[in-house]
């Protein structure tokens, strides 16, 4: 039998032939990334380590981004840290803040994603990464202290799930439904322990920034990858962005899948998540009315250039609704140039929406837009559980960028349909 | 290992944001993580919890964010064991590296109640039910995880391997 894409890679960086699920292997890792909430505590292990020098300079990525522009003292030592260690140990890749996006925007923008790669993380988005091909999976503190030592981390190789799109999107369909849509129809452990392939020709014809949000909400059905084969997207994608090459990957035609799963794009509308859970899922036009205070664009799952074409495509000619707070922030800070450039800030301005720094603050209730109790907010984020935005007695929905962008205007929850 | 506690029962899906609010991460010093832990599903379990006691829990216990602040917290505020039906695996991974004993058991959410004082033993996955009422076998530890833990977690396991 042959082997799905991540069995592949894994094989690959184990140095062995092959691998089968549930084998336990130590493979060297390509990228080993952290932030500002998570290096903390994985220089400190590195240190009681009694490490001196990372395993490569190249290889190890810090990016200081949740609470960053520092958003307090405690944030502003966290990223000191950060700074300190990456001057001392010459890392080529920390972005300060000017240079910063979030992370999961960041790395493959500037061309630290390659197909076929094995990329942890200490943050559980890095999944993201598995739309260019890679192996992406996110781990604690203490495994990027590891990795950062060793260059490499024991794994167990993952079953593999198969989803498979077919037909054409419907309107203001993205990926940000098409990835709601299997997390409503799985659960948030329907991929529990297991690496998520997605597939099918409506995902061939579907563009990086889509991937890139299929990819990052693995998570969010306990996923420990997202992946794609590469194909011309990635190709066109990586064109310009990095000088290095790369080979494509692919499962091989008789891969064994644990389950897989057709879905029928026609069947797809525009989802919401409700609260409190990512699987709580209803096409839009079934949403009912929910009145908002907030609505929030941005984040590592949708702040970027596509989905802010989208926002504001909805948003021109258009205000935000009294008494609606709309929060736009692009991901990084070449998204945040290219949307100027393109005019969509004046868009997002005009509607009366203010546009933040790249920071992945409102997501997480960090900074930047935290709700009050009893308020209601949509966001193009990735979690909605209780407290995930603010108070523990606020309440996210999640969507797609134009859907929230409709639902600013509106006042409540809609479809750009209603305009 | 053996370890006797009170039992604190929580449902499915508890995330990471319940079991240390990202409100609180700008630190990762475990005593004011501590004095959080899992307060966004029980405002008063910082102030309840004691020493010693255990936490047993549905389906996915700990999904959401790679944070190892949430085992941290946990170990800080004296939790000795967490039962799940089953645990996100980055959490999973995270509670073996910083050394807090976690079982798989399916069955312990139906049979323990809260409040309940049971045994468990690492070693033998064995759950020793309230007054010896019965016993419930978790998921044994799997070999490698083992020898990471005898080697004394995951930085000793890399330390001996890598570092001479």
């Amino acid at each position: 039998m042959g082997m799905t894409i991540v069995e592949k890679i894994l094989a690959a960086h184990a140095g062995l032939d092959r691998v089968v699920p549930g084998q336990l292997i130590e493979a060297r890792v390509d990228r080993v990334l952290a932030n500002d909430i998570t290096a903390p505590i994985a220089i400190r292990e590195f240190r009681q380590a009694g490490a001196s020098r990372v395993f490569d300079p190249q290889r190890i990525i810090l990016v200081p981004d949740h609470f960053a522009p520092n958003k307090d003292i405690a944030s502003a030592e966290q990223c000191r840290l950060l700074r300190e260690f990456a001057r001392e140990q010459q890392l080529a890749n920390y972005f300060e803040v000017g240079r910063m996006g979030i992370e999961h925007a960041l790395l493959p923008e500037q061309g630290l994603v390659l197909p076929g790669e094995i990329i942890i993380g200490a943050d559980s988005h890095t999944c993201t990464h598995g739309a260019l091909g890679a192996f992406a999976t996110g781990v604690g503190s203490t495994d990027v202290a590891a990795a950062m030592i060793a260059g490499e981390l024991w794994f167990k190789v993952p079953e593999t799930m198969r989803f498979m799109f077919s037909g054409e999107l419907r309107p203001w369909v993205s990926g940000k439904d098409l990835i709601l849509y299997i997390i409503g129809d799985i659960g948030v452990d329907g991929a529990l322990y297991r690496a998520m392939e997605f597939g099918g020709d409506a995902i061939d014809r579907l563009s990086m920034d889509g991937r890139l949000t299929m990819a990052n909400m693995a998570i969010e059905a306990g996923g420990k990858c997202g992946i794609f084969a590469t194909d011309a997207v990635t190709e066109s994608y990586l064109k310009g962005r990095t000088a290095q090459a790369w080979k494509p990957v692919a499962a091989d035609a008789d891969a064994g899948y644990c389950c897989v799963k057709h879905y029928r794009c026609a069947d797809i509308e525009p989802q919401v998540a409700f609260p409190h859970s990512p699987d709580n899922t209803r096409p839009v036009s079934a949403v009912g009315t929910v009145p908002i205070h907030q609505a929030v664009i941005g984040s590592c799952t949708n702040g970027r250039i596509e989905d802010l074409r989208t926002a504001a495509a909805v948003l021109k000619g258009r205000t935000t609704a009294p008494g609606v707070r709309l929060i736009v922030f692009p991901a990084t800070q070449a998204i945040y140039l290219q949307a100027l450039r393109e005019g969509l800030l004046e868009t997002f301005i005009e509607a009366e929406a203010v546009v933040s720094t790249p920071t992945c603050g409102p997501c997480l209730g960090g900074h930047m837009g935290i709700l009050a109790r009893g308020e209601t907010a949509i966001a193009t984020t990735n979690r909605n559980f209780v407290g995930r935005m603010g108070h523990p007695g606020s309440f996210v929905y999640l969507a797609n960028p134009a859907v929230t962008a409709a639902s600013a205007v509106l006042g409540r929850i809609g479809s750009p349909d209603e305009l | 290992m053996r370890y006797t506690g009170k039992v604190w029962k929580f449902g499915d899906n508890i995330n990471t944001d319940e079991i240390i609010p990202a409100r609180y991460l700008n630190t990762s010093d475990p005593a004011e993580l501590a004095r959080h832990c899992m307060e966004d599903a029980d405002p008063d379990f910082p102030d309840k919890v004691r020493p010693g006691d255990i936490i047993v829990a549905g389906q996915n216990f700990g999904c959401g964010s790679s944070r190892e602040h949430a085992p941290i917290a946990l170990k800080a505020a004296g939790v000795a064991c967490v039962i799940a039906g089953s645990f996100a695996r980055i959490f999973y991974r995270n509670a073996f590296n910083m050394g807090l004993p976690i079982l798989e058991c399916p069955g312990a959410a139906g049979r323990i109640a809260e409040g309940d004082t049971v045994t468990v033993e690492l070693d033998s996955g064995r759950i020793i039910l309230a007054q010896a009422s019965g016993e419930l076998a978790a998921q044994p530890i799997p070999p490698f995880m083992r020898s990471l833990i005898d080697a004394g977690g995951l930085m000793n396991y890399v330390k001996k391997k890598t570092i001479r």
